[in-house]
């Protein structure tokens, strides 16, 4: 039982470190970009604007995500 | 017309399977070139060769399985992947191409295994160092490669094209390795992983909308205009991420 839990820990770890890593901003900035078009696809009226605002908001993401590593004046 | 739109699908999708197989790829050479030299070909071939097995028996597996998801979810899961992925792989872009971060030298990276691996004793018939460190490289570089061809392949309903450019790209790279006999540390990778930065966000940009329920203009076609967008913006956060890093050396 101990050895299962500790081999699903290092395969949760595993997985976690593969797809989010020491980048969580860009793992939140992509479940929150996506919320935010969902949003705006289902009001039908803003569908246009979530068209052009998606590629916006994955450049303002990656913006982000760079700003954070820049060195502090 | 649509001529023009399938074929600017398929062009960012065999273009970002294809650069992106051959970085992680090149990356991978480097380890495997380090142990042969050495530990001896046989534990690196042999661990290359047991990773590329497990690697080809995750398509084999997830790729039939993935084309049961309803294709809105596939989609949206798909297109999410690809951007955390195509993001990643253009933070360290452009922190590199502003000089934030070193660049990724083969030639350090080959001689810091060497000197590790040369400092490991072998006492046992079968050399465990070797195989392990030739299969993790290969393993750990090539599911990226794996992720990649698994979320463009079903989403685009291309995985055989998909996979066939992949296995083209490592047999290419496998080839010029064992003509050059050693790590490729001429290629231009950063560009490289920009450019793949770019189709992996463009790709993930346009299945998560289409998950989502949003038609974009000109249908596949628009992939083509993302590409360009994206393009242009990365390009500007490295001059803005640039002129950032001059303030500070030179206020």
């Amino acid at each position: 039982m101990t050895r299962l839990r500790t081999w699903l820990r290092a395969f949760g770890q595993f997985w976690w470190d593969f797809f989010v890593g020491d980048t969580p901003e860009l793992f939140v900035a992509t479940v929150a970009l996506i919320a935010v078009t969902a949003v705006l696809v289902h009001a039908h009226a803003a569908r246009s604007v979530a068209t052009v605002l998606l590629p916006l908001l994955v450049i303002g993401a990656l913006l982000w995500s760079v700003r954070k590593s820049w060195p502090k004046r | 017309m649509i001529a023009t739109a399938v074929s600017s699908g398929v062009v960012v999708l065999v273009g970002a399977v294809f650069l992106a197989c051959a970085v992680e790829m090149v990356e991978a050479l480097t380890i495997v070139v380090a142990v042969g030299h050495t530990r001896g070909w046989r534990w690196a071939l042999e661990g290359t060769l047991v990773a590329l097995l497990a690697l080809g028996a995750l398509v084999g597996v997830f790729g039939p399985a993935l084309i049961h998801v309803p294709l809105s979810w596939l989609r949206l899961g798909v297109g999410g992947v690809l951007l955390i992925f195509g993001l990643q792989w253009l933070r360290k872009a452009v922190l590199r191409a502003s000089g934030l971060k070193a660049k990724h030298d083969e030639d350090a990276i080959y001689a810091s295994l060497v000197t590790e691996l040369t400092s490991t004793p072998s006492v046992a018939k079968r050399d465990q160092v070797a195989f392990m460190m030739a299969f993790k490289g290969v393993f750990l570089e090539g599911l990226e490669v794996v992720v990649t061809v698994l979320t463009l392949g079903t989403s685009a309903h291309q995985l055989f094209l998909a996979s066939a450019v992949a296995t083209g790209t490592v047999a290419l790279v496998a080839i010029i390795g064992v003509l050059v006999a050693k790590q490729l540390s001429s290629v231009p990778e950063n560009a490289m992983k920009t450019t793949v930065g770019v189709m992996l966000i463009s790709y993930g940009t346009f299945w998560v909308g289409e998950g989502l329920g949003i038609h974009w203009p000109g249908s596949d076609g628009f992939l083509a205009l993302l590409v360009a967008l994206y393009g242009v913006g990365t390009f500007l956060v490295v001059l803005v991420t640039r002129r950032a890093a001059a303030l500070v050396v030179a206020p």
